[in-house]
């Protein structure tokens, strides 16, 4: 019986084991292959070494993808605390609305956010009208002697933030709401009851409870985001080449796959390193969904 | 005799006259039938076709209806672009749209087939001056579909003056108000262009020249782009665009505030023409829809749509050809700008090429504000480590 059990379990996996194989391992290997050889193939590790003029590419890369999940985080997780106090219906309709735009194509809305900042976009212009509103007061009151610049918000690093944020956002909010559901409230009740006020509350039983979700939200935000090459393309201009950017240059244009497969190596061992910083967040034992 | 002789003339020129509308017949009525229900993947540029919006010809459901084979079009964004997915060898198609250089770079690999003219006959149409290129020097790869030239576009109500030379994609009066060509070989041109260069040197100190020039204007440049041009130059968000003659005629039409010129320096002449790679699948249909894309109608409604100057003799007599004696894709022998072919560069310029855009890429950014932020985050990250692992010490010591 046990054994008959454990073979099916092992059939049922199967269609995965195959998946993982073909679809994630070999083109792991692949990858490393590349990053090691040159073009003729022949074993080399000038690829690896050669990519530390790339650092400063890479650093920047980290650092707004870091920015854009806490930005994620801040807003994700008071949301997700409301939507989880609501009532089943409201929480359907809530769910619905942050899925509905993953409905639209990931492209196609990065290129909307790229005619909303572009300086005769809508934004700006209403920004920079307001603006001039502004000034012309001042002017005319004569009350203060200085006047605001237009704001310029496209092909900055701003932009690209905003962009990764609002792109992944959903990534966020997800986990920590179901995590949040599935929170036991006698916990809560518990804490209650011996005294612990709404702040001791949160802090010592709410936030403990949702770290997984927090963790594995983490996770699905700070990886797309480090890698993005699209985002920071349409509204980074000139100043914000992330390293996805230099990777899809060289599989796209340069022709050069074996430096793009050893940046993409280096770029998953940081990434790695930085998931087991964040893994130590949660607590020893802690299950951890990714 | 004479009379005799004429009666036999008579008879041959008879027999001809009856002949010859068969021979011609069974020329153009070639048997295509078993070709009915196969698939064609046609492979072109963005916007490079006449796609039946607006009340134009939707050329590729005429080709499907004409001969009942279904054509599979995919687009692609630069030559690079597309010589990697065929390299790559994943994708398969039968026909593709490249320019002059990468047709040289693709028959240099041996990836093109060969055609056969029997089955393009339309090939007659084809200026004479646009064959015998150096891409292809005896015609047998490479069928012209568009030729054009590079210039600048600018918005006359953003740029002071006429502008008449590159350097004004290097003036500071219209820092953040200029695009730039995203891909090498177009950006590199300008370059050495202004440089007064040749495009297609292989003097590395050349290139670290050109490099340096681009450098110079990282700064300046709002964002590297290739079709996100339109958008931006359309509504305004630049004033300065280096793109293709025909692609202005398209933005103008849009935003009549642009104005295009071919600057003094010179510019790059193209031509992109359709080949049928050596791995095609289909390749009588490929020929078939090569031929199609050259019949009057088509090629006319092409040329109406995609606004590039056409190489076709019949389209540029033709009354219905919107864009007959523009000034700005037929520029008469006076106006005429000096113009640069690419070539197909050897291994290690192209390479280098490459090493050096990568540098330019990166070396617009200042990233103070990531190592500051960055050091930040790792001192609270620490900080909160030790202060939990201290807490956990003390726990235990309770216990």
């Amino acid at each position: 019986m046990n054994k008959k059990s454990s073979l099916m379990s092992r059939l049922a996996g199967a269609p995965y084991i195959v998946w993982a194989a073909l679809f994630i391992i070999v083109p792991l290997c692949m990858v490393a292959y590349y990053a090691f050889t040159d073009t003729t193939g022949a074993f080399t590790f000038d690829n690896v070494s050669g990519i530390g003029k790339y650092a400063d590419t890479f650093i920047l890369s980290i650092w707004l993808g870091l920015l854009a999940t806490v930005i994620c985080l801040f807003v994700a997780y008071p949301l997700a605390y409301i939507m989880a106090a609501k009532g089943p219906e409201k929480q359907s309709t809530m769910t619905m609305l942050i899925m509905l735009p993953m409905w639209m194509n990931f492209l196609l809305r990065t290129y909307s956010w790229m005619t909303i900042l572009e300086d005769n976009g809508l934004l700006t212009t209403a920004i920079n009208s307001a603006i001039n509103l502004i000034n012309d007061t001042i002017l005319a009151n004569n009350a203060l002697s200085f006047s605001l610049d237009p704001v310029h918000l496209i092909n900055t690093r701003g932009a690209v933030v905003v962009g990764m944020v609002y792109n992944f956002l959903p990534y966020m909010i997800l986990p920590i709401y179901t995590v949040m559901l599935k929170t036991d409230r006698s916990l809560i009740e518990a804490a209650q009851d011996l005294g612990g006020n709404k702040l001791a509350v949160f802090k010592n039983v709410t936030i403990p409870l949702t770290v997984p979700g927090i963790v594995s939200g983490f996770t699905m935000v700070f990886v797309p985001s480090v890698s993005t090459f699209y985002i920071s393309q349409k509204l980074g201009g000139t100043g914000t080449i992330l390293i996805g950017d230099i990777i899809e240059t060289q599989f796209q244009t340069a022709n050069n796959f074996n430096l793009g497969a050893s940046l993409s190596f280096v770029l998953m061992i940081l990434i790695f390193i930085c998931l087991a910083v964040m893994n130590r967040f949660s607590d020893d034992d802690g299950g951890v969904i990714i | 005799m004479i009379k005799r002789l004429s009666s036999v003339l008579l008879v041959i020129l008879i027999l001809f006259v009856c002949i010859s509308p068969v021979a011609v017949a069974t020329g153009e009525a070639k048997d295509y039938s078993h070709l009915k229900g196969t698939t064609l993947n046609v492979y072109n540029w963005g916007e490079y076709i006449s796609d039946g919006q607006d009340g134009t010809l939707d050329v590729n459901k005429a080709f499907e209806e004409k001969y009942g084979i279904k054509v599979n079009y995919t687009n692609y964004e630069s030559n690079e672009n597309m010589y990697n997915k065929l390299k790559s060898g994943g994708a398969n198609y039968d026909v593709i749209i490249p320019s002059d250089y990468m047709i040289a770079k693709l028959v240099d690999e041996n990836m093109l087939a060969e055609l056969d003219f029997s089955n393009i006959p339309n090939y007659k149409y084809i200026l004479p001056k646009y064959k015998d290129l150096y891409y292809d020097p005896d015609n047998i790869y490479s069928v012209p579909y568009t030729v054009g030239m590079v210039g600048l576009i600018y918005n006359t109500t953003m740029v002071e003056g006429n502008p008449d030379s590159w350097s004004v994609l290097w003036d500071e009066r219209y820092a953040g108000k200029i695009l730039m060509f995203n891909n090498p070989r177009d950006a590199f041109g300008i370059a050495q262009c202004y440089l007064g260069q040749s495009v297609n040197t292989t003097d590395i100190a050349q290139w670290d020249e050109a490099i340096e020039l681009l450098k110079k204007q990282n700064p300046l440049v709002a964002s590297y782009v290739m079709d996100e041009v339109y958008n931006k130059m359309e509504h305004g968000d630049a004033a300065l665009a280096p793109y293709y003659a025909g692609d202005f005629l398209t933005m103008y039409d849009i935003n009549p505030d642009l104005a295009f010129v071919y600057p003094k320096e010179g510019v790059n002449f193209f031509v992109d023409a359709m080949c049928i790679p050596k791995t095609a699948e289909n390749k009588e249909a490929a020929e078939l829809y090569i031929n199609f894309m050259l019949e009057e109608d088509v090629a006319v409604a092409n040329a109406n749509y995609v606004c590039y100057a056409s190489p076709h003799e019949l389209v540029l007599e033709s009354d219905d050809y919107d864009l007959k004696g523009n000034e700005v894709l037929y520029p008469d022998e006076s106006q005429m700008p000096k113009t640069q072919i690419f070539e197909n560069l050897d291994y290690d310029t192209q390479q280098y090429m490459s090493m050096l855009w990568n540098e330019l890429k990166i070396e617009g950014n200042s990233n103070l504000d990531a190592y500051v932020g960055l050091s930040v985050t790792l001192v609270l990250v620490v900080t909160y480590l030790i202060y939990k692992f201290i807490k956990k010490k003390k726990r235990e010591a309770y216990y």
